[in-house]
Protein backbone atom coordinates (compact mmCIF):
# COMPACT_ATOMS: atom_id res chain seq x y z
CA UNK A 1 0.00 0.00 0.00
CA UNK A 2 1.15 3.56 -0.66
CA UNK A 3 1.62 4.28 3.02
CA UNK A 4 3.89 6.28 5.28
CA UNK A 5 6.13 3.23 5.79
CA UNK A 6 7.31 3.49 2.17
CA UNK A 7 9.96 6.13 2.89
CA UNK A 8 12.63 5.75 0.22
CA UNK A 9 13.51 9.14 -1.30
CA UNK A 10 11.33 11.29 0.97
CA UNK A 11 12.65 14.62 2.18
CA UNK A 12 12.32 16.33 5.51
CA UNK A 13 13.20 13.74 8.13
CA UNK A 14 16.53 15.32 8.93
CA UNK A 15 19.89 13.87 9.85
CA UNK A 16 20.59 10.30 10.84
CA UNK A 17 21.36 10.39 14.55
CA UNK A 18 23.32 7.42 15.84
CA UNK A 19 23.33 6.76 19.57
CA UNK A 20 26.72 5.77 20.99
CA UNK A 21 26.74 2.47 22.92
CA UNK A 22 23.08 1.89 22.22
CA UNK A 23 21.48 -0.87 24.32
CA UNK A 24 19.59 -3.68 22.54
CA UNK A 25 16.39 -2.59 24.30
CA UNK A 26 15.94 0.87 25.81
CA UNK A 27 13.16 -0.18 28.17
CA UNK A 28 12.12 -3.53 29.61
CA UNK A 29 8.77 -3.45 27.83
CA UNK A 30 10.52 -3.24 24.45
CA UNK A 31 12.15 -6.61 25.08
CA UNK A 32 8.82 -8.08 26.24
CA UNK A 33 6.95 -6.74 23.18
CA UNK A 34 9.68 -8.04 20.88
CA UNK A 35 9.78 -11.47 22.51
CA UNK A 36 5.98 -11.76 22.55
CA UNK A 37 5.90 -11.08 18.84
CA UNK A 38 8.54 -13.76 18.30
CA UNK A 39 6.66 -16.23 20.48
CA UNK A 40 3.36 -15.64 18.67
CA UNK A 41 5.08 -15.85 15.31
CA UNK A 42 6.53 -19.22 16.42
CA UNK A 43 3.01 -20.59 16.83
CA UNK A 44 2.56 -20.14 13.08
CA UNK A 45 -0.73 -18.24 13.34
CA UNK A 46 0.37 -15.66 10.80
CA UNK A 47 3.30 -15.02 8.45
CA UNK A 48 5.78 -12.19 8.88
CA UNK A 49 4.24 -10.14 6.08
CA UNK A 50 0.99 -9.99 8.00
CA UNK A 51 2.94 -8.40 10.86
CA UNK A 52 4.45 -5.88 8.46
CA UNK A 53 1.06 -5.10 6.93
CA UNK A 54 -0.49 -4.51 10.38
CA UNK A 55 2.12 -1.83 11.05
CA UNK A 56 1.70 -0.27 7.61
CA UNK A 57 -2.00 0.17 8.33
CA UNK A 58 -1.37 2.24 11.45
CA UNK A 59 -2.47 5.87 10.93
CA UNK A 60 0.51 7.80 9.50
CA UNK A 61 0.68 10.15 12.48
CA UNK A 62 0.86 7.15 14.80
CA UNK A 63 3.44 5.35 12.65
CA UNK A 64 5.72 8.39 12.71
CA UNK A 65 5.29 9.40 16.33
CA UNK A 66 5.62 6.18 18.31
CA UNK A 67 8.80 4.26 19.02
CA UNK A 68 9.76 1.22 16.97
CA UNK A 69 8.75 -1.44 19.47
CA UNK A 70 5.50 0.33 20.22
CA UNK A 71 4.69 -0.14 16.52
CA UNK A 72 5.43 -3.84 16.98
CA UNK A 73 3.15 -3.98 19.99
CA UNK A 74 0.32 -2.18 18.20
CA UNK A 75 0.69 -4.46 15.19
CA UNK A 76 0.67 -7.53 17.44
CA UNK A 77 -2.51 -6.40 19.19
CA UNK A 78 -4.18 -5.67 15.87
CA UNK A 79 -3.43 -9.08 14.40
CA UNK A 80 -4.40 -10.91 17.59
CA UNK A 81 -7.74 -9.12 17.67
CA UNK A 82 -8.40 -9.33 13.91
CA UNK A 83 -7.82 -13.10 13.95
CA UNK A 84 -10.04 -13.57 16.98
CA UNK A 85 -7.22 -14.88 19.18
CA UNK A 86 -7.71 -12.15 21.78
CA UNK A 87 -10.64 -9.82 22.41
CA UNK A 88 -10.40 -6.04 22.72
CA UNK A 89 -12.19 -6.44 26.04
CA UNK A 90 -9.47 -8.80 27.27
CA UNK A 91 -6.71 -6.36 26.34
CA UNK A 92 -8.58 -3.58 28.18
CA UNK A 93 -9.08 -5.77 31.24
CA UNK A 94 -5.57 -7.17 31.18
CA UNK A 95 -6.95 -10.66 31.71
CA UNK A 96 -8.31 -13.51 29.61
CA UNK A 97 -12.11 -13.59 29.73
CA UNK A 98 -12.46 -16.67 27.53
CA UNK A 99 -10.30 -19.76 26.94
CA UNK A 100 -7.63 -19.49 24.25
CA UNK A 101 -7.84 -21.16 20.87
CA UNK A 102 -5.73 -24.25 20.19
CA UNK A 103 -2.53 -23.24 18.37
CA UNK A 104 -0.17 -25.53 16.49
CA UNK A 105 2.74 -25.05 18.89
CA UNK A 106 4.00 -22.94 21.76
CA UNK A 107 7.50 -21.54 22.22
CA UNK A 108 9.21 -23.14 25.24
CA UNK A 109 12.56 -22.04 26.66
CA UNK A 110 14.25 -25.12 25.23
CA UNK A 111 13.01 -24.21 21.72
CA UNK A 112 14.48 -20.73 21.82
CA UNK A 113 18.02 -21.44 20.46
CA UNK A 114 16.52 -23.25 17.46
CA UNK A 115 13.95 -20.50 16.95
CA UNK A 116 16.75 -17.97 16.43
CA UNK A 117 17.35 -19.52 13.02
CA UNK A 118 15.19 -17.93 10.38
CA UNK A 119 12.95 -20.22 8.45
CA UNK A 120 13.38 -20.58 4.73
CA UNK A 121 11.15 -18.61 2.39
CA UNK A 122 12.17 -20.73 -0.62
CA UNK A 123 9.41 -22.70 -2.30
CA UNK A 124 9.24 -24.93 -5.39
CA UNK A 125 8.61 -22.79 -8.48
CA UNK A 126 5.25 -22.81 -10.23
CA UNK A 127 6.85 -22.03 -13.60
CA UNK A 128 10.23 -21.32 -15.14
CA UNK A 129 11.78 -17.93 -14.36
CA UNK A 130 10.83 -15.30 -16.97
CA UNK A 131 14.06 -13.32 -16.65
CA UNK A 132 17.77 -14.03 -16.44
CA UNK A 133 20.74 -11.97 -15.30
CA UNK A 134 21.47 -9.16 -17.75
CA UNK A 135 17.84 -8.75 -18.88
CA UNK A 136 16.43 -5.23 -18.92
CA UNK A 137 13.17 -4.97 -17.03
CA UNK A 138 10.68 -2.25 -16.17
CA UNK A 139 9.00 -2.31 -12.78
CA UNK A 140 5.25 -2.07 -13.08
CA UNK A 141 3.38 1.02 -11.98
CA UNK A 142 1.48 -0.80 -9.25
CA UNK A 143 -0.56 0.94 -6.56
CA UNK A 144 -2.18 -1.87 -4.62
CA UNK A 145 -4.13 -0.99 -1.50
CA UNK A 146 -2.76 -4.02 0.34
CA UNK A 147 0.76 -5.11 1.31
CA UNK A 148 3.46 -5.04 -1.36
CA UNK A 149 7.25 -4.97 -1.35
CA UNK A 150 7.74 -2.86 -4.45
CA UNK A 151 8.69 0.56 -3.09
CA UNK A 152 7.20 3.68 -4.69
CA UNK A 153 10.55 5.16 -5.70
CA UNK A 154 11.28 2.09 -7.83
CA UNK A 155 8.01 1.79 -9.74
CA UNK A 156 7.83 2.29 -13.49
CA UNK A 157 11.63 2.36 -13.68
CA UNK A 158 13.99 0.49 -15.98
CA UNK A 159 16.69 -1.64 -14.41
CA UNK A 160 18.75 -4.73 -15.07
CA UNK A 161 18.37 -8.17 -13.55
CA UNK A 162 21.55 -8.77 -11.61
CA UNK A 163 20.77 -12.08 -9.94
CA UNK A 164 18.02 -14.65 -9.47
CA UNK A 165 17.55 -15.30 -5.77
CA UNK A 166 15.31 -18.34 -6.05
CA UNK A 167 11.58 -18.78 -5.78
CA UNK A 168 10.06 -17.35 -2.60
CA UNK A 169 6.79 -16.94 -0.72
CA UNK A 170 5.02 -13.94 -2.31
CA UNK A 171 4.46 -11.24 0.34
CA UNK A 172 1.60 -9.57 -1.54
CA UNK A 173 -0.64 -12.62 -1.23
CA UNK A 174 0.54 -14.22 1.99
CA UNK A 175 0.05 -10.94 3.91
CA UNK A 176 -3.67 -10.97 3.18
CA UNK A 177 -4.26 -14.67 3.72
CA UNK A 178 -4.40 -15.41 -0.01
CA UNK A 179 -1.75 -18.14 0.04
CA UNK A 180 2.01 -18.32 -0.54
CA UNK A 181 1.77 -18.20 -4.35
CA UNK A 182 5.59 -18.62 -4.72
CA UNK A 183 7.29 -16.26 -7.17
CA UNK A 184 10.76 -15.85 -8.59
CA UNK A 185 12.81 -13.24 -6.79
CA UNK A 186 15.42 -11.09 -8.51
CA UNK A 187 17.95 -8.46 -7.56
CA UNK A 188 17.19 -5.59 -9.94
CA UNK A 189 19.78 -2.85 -10.29
CA UNK A 190 18.91 0.77 -11.19
CA UNK A 191 21.11 3.68 -12.11
CA UNK A 192 20.68 6.55 -9.65
CA UNK A 193 19.58 8.87 -12.48
CA UNK A 194 16.79 6.50 -13.49
CA UNK A 195 15.39 6.83 -9.96
CA UNK A 196 16.21 10.42 -9.03
CA UNK A 197 16.72 12.23 -12.30
CA UNK A 198 19.63 14.24 -13.61
CA UNK A 199 20.51 15.68 -10.23
CA UNK A 200 21.28 12.21 -8.87
CA UNK A 201 24.71 11.39 -7.55
CA UNK A 202 26.37 10.01 -10.72
CA UNK A 203 28.17 7.31 -8.74
CA UNK A 204 24.94 5.90 -7.28
CA UNK A 205 23.29 2.60 -8.13
CA UNK A 206 20.45 1.11 -6.10
CA UNK A 207 19.06 -2.39 -6.12
CA UNK A 208 15.79 -3.78 -4.89
CA UNK A 209 14.76 -7.38 -4.40
CA UNK A 210 11.83 -7.69 -6.81
CA UNK A 211 9.32 -10.49 -7.21
CA UNK A 212 8.53 -11.49 -10.77
CA UNK A 213 4.94 -10.11 -10.78
CA UNK A 214 6.47 -6.64 -10.19
CA UNK A 215 8.41 -6.80 -13.47
CA UNK A 216 7.93 -6.71 -17.22
CA UNK A 217 10.48 -6.94 -20.03
CA UNK A 218 11.89 -3.59 -21.16
CA UNK B 1 0.78 8.36 38.19
CA UNK B 2 -1.65 10.73 36.54
CA UNK B 3 -1.88 10.56 32.77
CA UNK B 4 0.51 13.00 31.27
CA UNK B 5 0.39 13.41 27.55
CA UNK B 6 3.25 15.84 27.43
CA UNK B 7 5.62 13.40 25.78
CA UNK B 8 5.89 14.60 22.23
CA UNK B 9 9.57 15.40 22.06
CA UNK B 10 11.43 13.86 19.16
CA UNK B 11 14.07 12.24 21.32
CA UNK B 12 11.44 10.60 23.44
CA UNK B 13 9.81 9.06 20.42
CA UNK B 14 12.98 7.22 19.66
CA UNK B 15 13.69 6.14 23.18
CA UNK B 16 10.28 5.45 24.63
CA UNK B 17 9.04 7.96 27.15
CA UNK B 18 5.74 6.10 26.71
CA UNK B 19 7.38 4.09 29.48
CA UNK B 20 4.67 3.94 32.08
CA UNK B 21 1.82 3.71 29.58
CA UNK B 22 3.65 1.11 27.52
CA UNK B 23 4.86 -0.83 30.52
CA UNK B 24 1.25 -1.26 31.60
CA UNK B 25 -0.02 -2.00 28.13
CA UNK B 26 2.63 -4.61 27.39
CA UNK B 27 2.20 -6.22 30.79
CA UNK B 28 -1.56 -6.43 30.22
CA UNK B 29 -1.10 -8.08 26.84
CA UNK B 30 1.48 -10.51 28.21
CA UNK B 31 -0.91 -11.51 31.01
CA UNK B 32 -3.72 -12.12 28.52
CA UNK B 33 -1.48 -14.22 26.26
CA UNK B 34 -0.20 -16.31 29.20
CA UNK B 35 -3.71 -16.87 30.51
CA UNK B 36 -4.87 -17.85 27.04
CA UNK B 37 -2.08 -20.43 26.94
CA UNK B 38 -0.40 -18.89 23.88
CA UNK B 39 2.97 -17.98 25.39
CA UNK B 40 5.35 -19.12 28.13
CA UNK B 41 6.93 -16.13 29.93
CA UNK B 42 10.12 -18.12 30.53
CA UNK B 43 10.51 -18.44 26.76
CA UNK B 44 10.22 -14.65 26.47
CA UNK B 45 13.04 -14.32 29.03
CA UNK B 46 15.17 -16.67 26.94
CA UNK B 47 14.48 -14.74 23.71
CA UNK B 48 15.43 -11.44 25.36
CA UNK B 49 18.56 -12.93 26.90
CA UNK B 50 19.63 -14.38 23.54
CA UNK B 51 19.41 -11.02 21.78
CA UNK B 52 20.95 -9.10 24.68
CA UNK B 53 23.87 -11.44 25.28
CA UNK B 54 24.43 -13.96 22.49
CA UNK B 55 23.44 -12.71 19.06
CA UNK B 56 25.19 -9.55 17.97
CA UNK B 57 27.69 -7.91 15.63
CA UNK B 58 30.56 -9.94 17.12
CA UNK B 59 29.28 -12.81 14.95
CA UNK B 60 29.50 -10.75 11.78
CA UNK B 61 32.90 -9.43 12.85
CA UNK B 62 34.24 -12.97 13.18
CA UNK B 63 32.92 -13.78 9.70
CA UNK B 64 34.54 -10.70 8.18
CA UNK B 65 37.86 -11.32 9.94
CA UNK B 66 37.83 -14.90 8.72
CA UNK B 67 37.18 -13.69 5.16
CA UNK B 68 40.13 -11.30 5.47
CA UNK B 69 42.49 -14.10 6.47
CA UNK B 70 41.18 -17.09 4.54
CA UNK B 71 40.82 -16.58 0.76
CA UNK B 72 38.87 -19.79 0.31
CA UNK B 73 36.36 -18.78 2.94
CA UNK B 74 36.10 -15.34 1.39
CA UNK B 75 35.30 -16.88 -1.97
CA UNK B 76 32.71 -19.22 -0.43
CA UNK B 77 31.17 -16.30 1.48
CA UNK B 78 30.69 -14.22 -1.66
CA UNK B 79 29.34 -17.19 -3.61
CA UNK B 80 26.84 -18.35 -0.97
CA UNK B 81 27.00 -16.63 2.40
CA UNK B 82 24.28 -18.78 3.96
CA UNK B 83 26.26 -21.92 3.23
CA UNK B 84 29.66 -20.48 4.07
CA UNK B 85 28.56 -19.10 7.40
CA UNK B 86 26.88 -22.36 8.39
CA UNK B 87 30.01 -24.36 7.78
CA UNK B 88 31.87 -21.75 9.81
CA UNK B 89 29.55 -22.68 12.66
CA UNK B 90 29.21 -19.30 14.37
CA UNK B 91 25.82 -20.14 15.83
CA UNK B 92 23.59 -23.21 15.63
CA UNK B 93 22.56 -22.51 12.11
CA UNK B 94 22.11 -19.31 10.20
CA UNK B 95 18.85 -19.04 8.33
CA UNK B 96 18.52 -18.87 4.62
CA UNK B 97 19.09 -16.09 2.13
CA UNK B 98 22.17 -14.36 3.55
CA UNK B 99 24.18 -12.46 0.93
CA UNK B 100 27.63 -10.96 1.51
CA UNK B 101 28.56 -7.95 -0.61
CA UNK B 102 32.18 -6.94 -0.90
CA UNK B 103 33.58 -3.44 -0.75
CA UNK B 104 36.42 -2.70 -3.16
CA UNK B 105 38.50 0.40 -3.86
CA UNK B 106 35.98 1.10 -6.65
CA UNK B 107 32.66 0.26 -4.96
CA UNK B 108 31.20 0.90 -1.51
CA UNK B 109 28.09 -1.01 -0.47
CA UNK B 110 25.38 0.17 1.90
CA UNK B 111 22.38 -1.77 3.25
CA UNK B 112 18.93 -0.33 4.02
CA UNK B 113 15.34 -1.44 4.35
CA UNK B 114 13.22 1.48 3.13
CA UNK B 115 9.91 -0.33 3.80
CA UNK B 116 10.46 -1.59 7.35
CA UNK B 117 13.55 -2.78 9.21
CA UNK B 118 14.89 -5.92 7.49
CA UNK B 119 18.36 -6.62 8.84
CA UNK B 120 20.62 -9.69 9.13
CA UNK B 121 19.75 -10.43 12.77
CA UNK B 122 21.63 -13.71 12.89
CA UNK B 123 24.97 -12.13 12.13
CA UNK B 124 24.51 -8.56 13.43
CA UNK B 125 21.87 -8.91 16.17
CA UNK B 126 18.93 -6.53 16.34
CA UNK B 127 19.25 -3.29 14.38
CA UNK B 128 20.06 0.03 16.05
CA UNK B 129 17.35 2.70 16.29
CA UNK B 130 18.87 4.82 13.53
CA UNK B 131 18.67 1.94 11.04
CA UNK B 132 14.90 1.77 11.60
CA UNK B 133 14.43 5.54 11.63
CA UNK B 134 12.79 7.71 8.96
CA UNK B 135 15.94 9.76 8.26
CA UNK B 136 17.96 6.67 7.34
CA UNK B 137 15.21 4.84 5.48
CA UNK B 138 14.29 7.91 3.43
CA UNK B 139 17.78 9.11 2.51
CA UNK B 140 19.96 6.01 2.16
CA UNK B 141 18.64 5.25 -1.34
CA UNK B 142 18.71 8.81 -2.69
CA UNK B 143 21.62 10.54 -0.97
CA UNK B 144 23.88 7.91 0.58
CA UNK B 145 26.85 10.28 0.66
CA UNK B 146 24.84 12.65 2.82
CA UNK B 147 24.02 9.77 5.15
CA UNK B 148 27.68 8.78 5.24
CA UNK B 149 28.52 12.38 6.16
CA UNK B 150 26.14 12.08 9.13
CA UNK B 151 28.36 9.19 10.24
CA UNK B 152 31.52 11.22 9.63
CA UNK B 153 32.50 9.14 6.61
CA UNK B 154 33.72 10.71 3.36
CA UNK B 155 34.52 8.52 0.38
CA UNK B 156 36.47 9.50 -2.74
CA UNK B 157 34.26 11.30 -5.29
CA UNK B 158 34.68 8.59 -7.89
CA UNK B 159 33.88 5.64 -5.62
CA UNK B 160 30.72 3.95 -6.86
CA UNK B 161 28.04 3.75 -4.16
CA UNK B 162 25.84 0.69 -4.32
CA UNK B 163 22.77 0.70 -2.08
CA UNK B 164 20.94 -2.57 -1.41
CA UNK B 165 17.30 -2.09 -0.44
CA UNK B 166 16.25 -5.20 1.53
CA UNK B 167 12.76 -5.46 0.06
CA UNK B 168 12.42 -9.26 0.38
CA UNK B 169 13.67 -12.03 2.67
CA UNK B 170 17.20 -11.86 1.35
CA UNK B 171 19.53 -10.30 3.95
CA UNK B 172 22.76 -8.50 3.31
CA UNK B 173 26.04 -8.06 5.14
CA UNK B 174 28.82 -5.83 3.84
CA UNK B 175 32.30 -7.30 3.69
CA UNK B 176 34.40 -4.17 4.26
CA UNK B 177 37.96 -3.73 3.03
CA UNK B 178 40.72 -4.91 5.33
CA UNK B 179 42.47 -1.90 6.86
CA UNK B 180 46.04 -1.12 5.87
CA UNK B 181 48.76 -1.92 8.36
CA UNK B 182 47.24 -5.19 9.55
CA UNK B 183 49.56 -7.58 7.72
CA UNK B 184 50.12 -10.75 9.70
CA UNK B 185 47.27 -10.07 12.15
CA UNK B 186 45.26 -13.04 13.36
CA UNK B 187 41.54 -13.30 12.64
CA UNK B 188 40.82 -12.71 16.34
CA UNK B 189 42.83 -9.52 16.37
CA UNK B 190 41.28 -8.33 13.11
CA UNK B 191 37.74 -8.94 14.40
CA UNK B 192 38.25 -6.10 16.90
CA UNK B 193 38.52 -3.70 13.94
CA UNK B 194 35.20 -4.73 12.41
CA UNK B 195 32.44 -2.39 13.57
CA UNK B 196 28.74 -3.05 13.20
CA UNK B 197 28.39 0.01 10.99
CA UNK B 198 31.15 -1.21 8.67
CA UNK B 199 29.02 -4.30 8.00
CA UNK B 200 25.96 -2.13 7.22
CA UNK B 201 28.03 0.19 5.06
CA UNK B 202 27.56 3.38 7.08
CA UNK B 203 31.04 3.09 8.54
CA UNK B 204 34.51 1.79 7.85
CA UNK B 205 36.52 -0.66 9.95
CA UNK B 206 38.70 0.84 12.65
CA UNK B 207 42.32 1.49 11.81
CA UNK B 208 45.02 -0.43 13.73
CA UNK B 209 45.84 2.73 15.69
CA UNK B 210 42.31 2.91 17.11
CA UNK B 211 42.58 -0.40 18.95
CA UNK B 212 46.21 -0.22 20.00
Amino acid sequence: MDGIHDMGGMYGFGKVEAEPDEPVFHEKWEGRAFAMTRAISYTGVWPIDRSRFAQEKLPPEVYLSVSYYKRWELGLEKNLVDLGLVGDDEIRQGHALRPGKALARKLKPADVPGSLTRGSFSRPPQAAALFKPGDRVRTKNLHVETHTRLPRYARNRVGVIEAIRGCHVFPDTVAIGAGEDPQWLYTVLFDGRELWGESSDPTLTVSIEAFEPYLEAA
Amino acid sequence: MAHDHDHHHDDDHQHGSELSEMQLRVRALETVLIEKGYIDPAALDAVIEAYETKVGPHIGAAIVAKAWTDPQFRKALIEDATKAVQSFGVINRVGDHLIAVENTPKQHNMIVCTLCSCYPWEVLGLPPVWYKSAPYRSRAVSEPRGVLADFGVTLPKDTQIRVWDSTAETRFIVLPMRPEGTEGWSADKLAALVTRDSMIGTGLPKSPGEVA
